[in-house]
């Protein structure tokens, strides 16, 4: 199973990565998603992959943390969710007033010579 | 300790100027008489508190008020008052209040007083602050800020190129030396154990004999001798007289430039005494005497001629600081107040001779004694105390000088010369003082000034002078019953048990300094009668070595560094193109990773695909094969590849349910909508596939790609593997732990995830959201000014080909089929609006104990406000319902802020949550924490910033679809 995670993550980072070197900025946006993707589910494994295991408490006490899921991980990448969106939406609009201003979607706000 | 004046006064006393500052700049401009006397009553009352200290101070002791700042590095702001500190408070304060009073008539009524007033009290506030700060970080910070206000004020008149220059020079220098001046610190700190300022001066011992005693001190002299203009930083000083003469008067003799000398004397205790201290303090203070002294008789500008002498003055003080007798440090200690005294009123006498003859260059400035006889009087006693003439204050400390050096301390060369550098300079100091009484008011009349009639000046701009002068009379005469217990006082608060016996009397009786100073004084009225010839008609400046001038060196390097050096840096190390920077950016992150895996190759876990299930499996080949997909389709297929992504997305979304993290699917399947949303918004602003020139790929640009490539699949195996392998580790103990068994008991919600975000790490969340609303207001702004590029301003081809459609139908208007545009869609969410609005308050409520929470609960809701948008239109859902984000966004940020206060009104700290439970009718039991509060915060600002996104992006159609003619009536949110 832990396989299976390990190539996702690749996968998600290679063609995020792929993409953050391209010169167009919308394929950049999309890099950055697919990465922020990647960095979430890593950080969500860090906590260990865990089937079928009780994320809620039944309020009986004490509580016996071996039989629940690590919920500090989950609780980063909650967060981190949300603040991937407000950069995904800041760097789109980035995007869209550098393009207004400079004419083209290039990343560096100039066609490249070549 | 005296009850008379409590410590918190210290307080008062600092924080005052820094109030009237405040005051002083929001007055109007040209209030000048309120200026002049908001501000002299800020420094009389300044002033006032300073004088009732004086009985708190005397005998060695000492007023300390301490505030903790951060006390885990040992920062406070400590403030304390000893004699020394007491006696720069007064003149500080006191030549502050003459100066406010001078300036009320210097300042023309067309400058702007308001800037003025409020920078002079800045300053004496920062002023203050140094010498009374008891805290030697806390002193570094006040330090930079005597820098940072001479430079505005230097800069005063900023349409003066000289002045623009002299401002960035004094910044440059002094600035430099007081970045030197914090390192020495935070080592002279590191040294002691403690920033505190009386455990620093009782450990002189422990420095003195410490590693690294010589670059500390080299640190704290470089600060020091920096803002005290001595030799060879001296000539930031000249090149600040383009600063207003009140300036000049009060900071670049009086006070300011003081700051370094106070520092040698203050620290005097602990670092003098050694042979390094002797060496490079005595060879910089004797050079700047001397050099000082020579230069200050060839300048031709007045002020020029001043400011020379003010840092052969200086010179002087360091000299006597350099000796390490304790007599010679009562001498220069005595000598800062009597220098402050007679320079200030001297910098004040040309300030009006400039003002009433319209010149300072004393090659036409002649014979002015019959147009201004008081003020030519007082400058000529003011001058004569500069030169060292008996029966006034100057006189004395320079006989104690004298005396000084003639004692043998040392048997080096520097000891040896300083008695003949110092008579050398005596003589100078004559030379100077005579040719500036001599020249201005002595002499034929003079000829074709600027002004044609020169007069006195008004009463009170003299008053100042009159006073200071009176005092260098009054301490001339009569040293002992009027300054000498303050200067006791003070002295003795920095020497302690080594406060030597001295007698402050006129007359010593024939002694070798008396044959000095007479010698000074013929030698330098002989040299003034030879050189006079000469300065007639001569250039500024000394002869032979005009050219060699610290300014233009101090340019020539700036030049070199700033602007040569950084072009070269600039052009051989970086690029303004992203692309090289970012793939520099990835390969540092993998040669990083492989880094820190090198030799962990010992105990690699065997690779096991056991456990894999079928399931999960194909859903990744699917979400890993979207993936792929997008990065290949988002160069020309935009769409395509959005859609693509969003697979991934929700194949991560179900990995999240596949393991247990119910709350992470609820964000993620949330967020994946907005972000489709947003990006769909957005496509309609990007350029179009450009078909008709399709460039051959040449050499670099594959080559680029398999670089690029070969990058990417390194990343993706690299982390796949650190993924793996933590994977497979055995877990260590978490603080996951601790959440869990302490989230009901402490935090009272069972879902854990939601207790660590609104309880636990309640801060981080606060933060988190701030983070929010500042992205959407970013978002909010930057769009206001949109411009869009000019192929994208016209309506979509789409809506083009809808309204032609329309413009044909006889019965139907233009517009009609957007309108008509999947109508039953369109039906259904209008109608689900309100379930979409009670979906969210559900998620909501039952956010502490099951999944769910604010940050679901307010996406969902601007989940309803979004599909609205997409039902109705822009306009539509405007005309019926007034959002208000940024509100949504205020009432969140408050909401979370003050739950997190209200722990303080029950004496917990900030975000202490409270929780219980309540029966409601109808609902049932549910958790009422505060935390529940803080969450509702969560959720308004995540609704405010969402929306405020959303349609900032949605409003540019309607704005453009505004700026066109007729046609188009309607804007469909802006999809492309």
């Amino acid at each position: 199973m832990e396989l299976l995670i390990a190539l996702a993550i690749g996968t998600l980072t290679a063609s995020g990565v792929w993409l953050l070197l391209r010169p167009r900025t919308y394929q950049v946006v999309i890099g950055l998603a697919l990465l922020s993707y990647a960095v979430n589910l890593f950080i969500f494994s860090m906590g260990r992959l865990r089937v079928n295991a009780p994320p809620v408490l039944d309020g009986s006490s004490p509580v016996d943390p071996a039989v629940y899921t690590d919920p500090l991980p989950q609780a980063l990448v909650l967060t981190a969710i949300v603040i991937g969106f407000a950069t995904t939406a800041l760097f789109l609009v980035v995007l869209i007033v550098s393009r207004g201003i400079s004419g083209t979607d290039h990343v560096d706000g100039r066609e490249s010579e070549r | 300790m005296m009850t008379l004046w409590p410590s918190s006064f210290l307080i008062l006393l600092v924080g005052l100027p820094f109030l009237g500052s405040l005051i002083a700049a929001l007055l109007s401009p040209n209030a000048r008489n309120a200026e002049a006397w908001l501000a002299g009553l800020v420094s009389l009352g300044a002033l006032a508190i300073t004088l009732a200290a004086y009985p708190s101070v005397t005998d060695g002791r000492v007023v300390k008020h301490v505030i903790d700042w951060v006390p885990a590095l040992g920062l406070s702001i400590t403030l304390r008052i000893d004699g020394f500190a007491w006696m720069f408070s007064m003149v500080i304060t006191g030549i502050g209040l003459l100066v406010v009073i001078y300036a009320r008539y210097y300042i023309s009524p067309k400058d702007p007083v308001a800037r003025f007033y409020a920078l002079l009290l800045a300053f004496m506030g920062a002023m203050l602050g140094l010498v009374l700060s008891g805290n030697i970080i806390l002193l570094a910070v006040f330090w930079e800020l005597t820098s940072i206000f001479s430079f505005l004020l230097v800069g005063y008149w900023h349409h003066n190129q000289a002045a623009r220059d002299g401002a960035r020079m004094a910044l440059t220098i002094t600035g430099t030396g007081g970045l030197c001046l914090l390192a020495g610190l935070v080592l002279l700190g590191q040294i002691v154990g403690s920033y505190d300022l009386d455990e620093v001066l009782a450990a002189g011992d422990i420095i003195r004999a410490h590693d690294l005693y010589v670059p500390t001190l080299l640190l704290i002299l470089a600060g020091a001798l920096t803002k005290s203009a001595q030799f060879p930083f001296h000539f930031w000083l000249p090149n600040a007289m383009a600063a207003p003469t009140p300036i000049s008067a009060y900071l670049h003799s009086a006070t300011m430039v003081k700051a370094g000398v106070f520092l040698l004397a203050r620290f005097w205790p602990v670092l003098s005494g050694t042979d390094e201290w002797f060496f490079i303090v005595g060879l910089a203070g004797m050079t700047t005497l001397f050099l000082g002294a020579a230069f200050a008789i060839f300048q031709q500008d007045l002020k020029g001629l001043l400011a020379y002498s003010t840092i052969s003055h200086l010179g002087l003080i360091t000299t006597l600081l350099s000796l390490g007798s304790p007599l010679a440090a009562v001498a220069a200690i005595f000598h800062m107040l009597n220098h402050a005294t007679f320079k200030a009123s001297l910098f004040m006498a040309a300030g009006i001779i400039d003002h009433e003859a319209g010149t300072r260059d004393m090659r036409r400035l002649s014979g002015l004694f019959s147009y201004l006889p008081i003020t030519a009087t007082l400058a000529m006693v003011a001058s004569a105390a500069m030169a060292g003439v008996p029966l006034l204050n100057g006189f004395l400390s320079k006989e104690m000088f004298f005396a000084e050096t003639i004692e043998q301390h040392r048997a080096s060369l520097l000891d040896g010369v300083a008695p003949y550098v110092a008579t050398l300079a005596g003589a100078f100091a004559v030379t100077y003082s005579v040719r500036f009484i001599h020249k201005v008011f002595f002499g034929p009349k003079p000829v074709d000034l600027p002004n044609e009639e020169p007069h006195e000046p008004p009463h009170w701009m003299r008053v100042p002078i009159e006073l200071l002068v009176l005092v260098c009379l009054i301490v001339g005469i009569i040293p002992a019953l009027s300054v000498g217990g303050v200067l006791d006082t003070a002295v003795y608060s920095v020497l302690r048990e080594e406060m030597p016996q001295y007698n402050l009397a006129v007359w010593h009786g024939f002694n070798l300094p008396l044959a000095m100073s007479i010698i000074a004084l013929v030698a330098g009225l002989a040299l003034y009668v030879a050189l006079r010839p000469y300065l007639e008609r001569s250039e500024e400046g000394p002869p032979f070595i005009r050219r060699l001038r610290g300014q233009r060196i101090f340019e020539r390097v700036l030049v070199a560094i700033s602007w040569r050096g950084a072009r070269f840096v600039e052009s051989t190390m970086t690029t303004r193109r992203l692309q090289p920077q970012l793939r520099l950016l990835v390969l540092a992150a993998i040669l990083a990773g492989v880094w820190a895996m090198w030799g962990a190759g010992d105990n690699l876990p065997e690779l096991s695909v056991r456990g894999i299930d079928p399931v999960l499996a194909t859903l990744w080949i699917i979400g890993g094969g979207c993936a792929i997909a997008a990065a290949i389709q988002a160069k020309f297929h935009r769409l395509a590849a959005l859609i693509l992504m969003s697979g991934a997305g929700l194949v991560l979304c179900l990995t999240f349910i596949w393991f247990s993290a119910p709350d992470l699917a609820v964000t993620q399947l949330l967020v994946e909508i907005v972000t489709t949303v947003l990006i769909l918004l957005g496509l309609r602003w990007l350029p179009k596939r450009n078909e008709a020139d399709p460039l051959p790929i040449d050499m670099r640009t594959r080559l680029r790609r398999h670089r690029d490539f070969v990058l990417a699949v390194a990343a993706g195996l690299g982390t796949a593997t650190v993924a793996y392998l933590t994977m497979r580790a055995p877990v260590p103990p978490s603080v996951g732990d601790y959440y869990l068994e302490h989230a009901y008991s402490e935090g009272g919600g069972t879902n854990v995830v939601n207790v660590i975000l609104v309880d636990f790490r309640g801060f981080d969340t606060f933060g988190e959201i701030v983070v929010l609303g500042i992205v959407a207001l970013t978002i909010y702004a930057l769009l206001r000014r949109f411009r869009p590029a000019d192929d994208t301003k016209e309506i979509p081809y789409q809506q083009r080909e809808q309204n032609a459609f329309d413009d044909l139908q006889r019965d139907r208007e233009v517009g009609e089929t957007l309108q008509d545009y999947l109508l039953v869609p369109s039906v259904i969410m209008r109608w689900m609006f309100p379930v979409i609005v009670l979906l969210a308050i559900y998620l909501f409520l039952r956010g502490h104990d099951l999944p769910g929470g604010g940050f679901a609960a307010g996406i969902t809701m601007s989940i309803g406000f979004l599909l609205q948008y997409l039902a109705g239109g822009t306009r539509w859902v405007e005309e019926r319902l007034r959002i208000l984000p940024v509100r949504w966004i205020g009432f969140g940020l408050l909401m979370a802020a003050l739950t997190g206060t209200g722990s303080w009104l029950f004496g917990y700290p900030f975000l202490t949550s409270y929780f219980q439970y309540t029966t409601l009718p109808f609902v049932g039991e549910v958790p009422t924490a505060s935390a529940l509060l803080f969450d509702l915060g969560v959720f308004s600002l995540v609704v405010g910033a969402t929306v405020l996104m959303l349609i900032a992006i949605a409003h540019q159609s309607i704005r453009t679809a505004r700026s066109k003619p007729a046609p188009s009536t309607t804007g469909e949110g802006g999809q492309s």
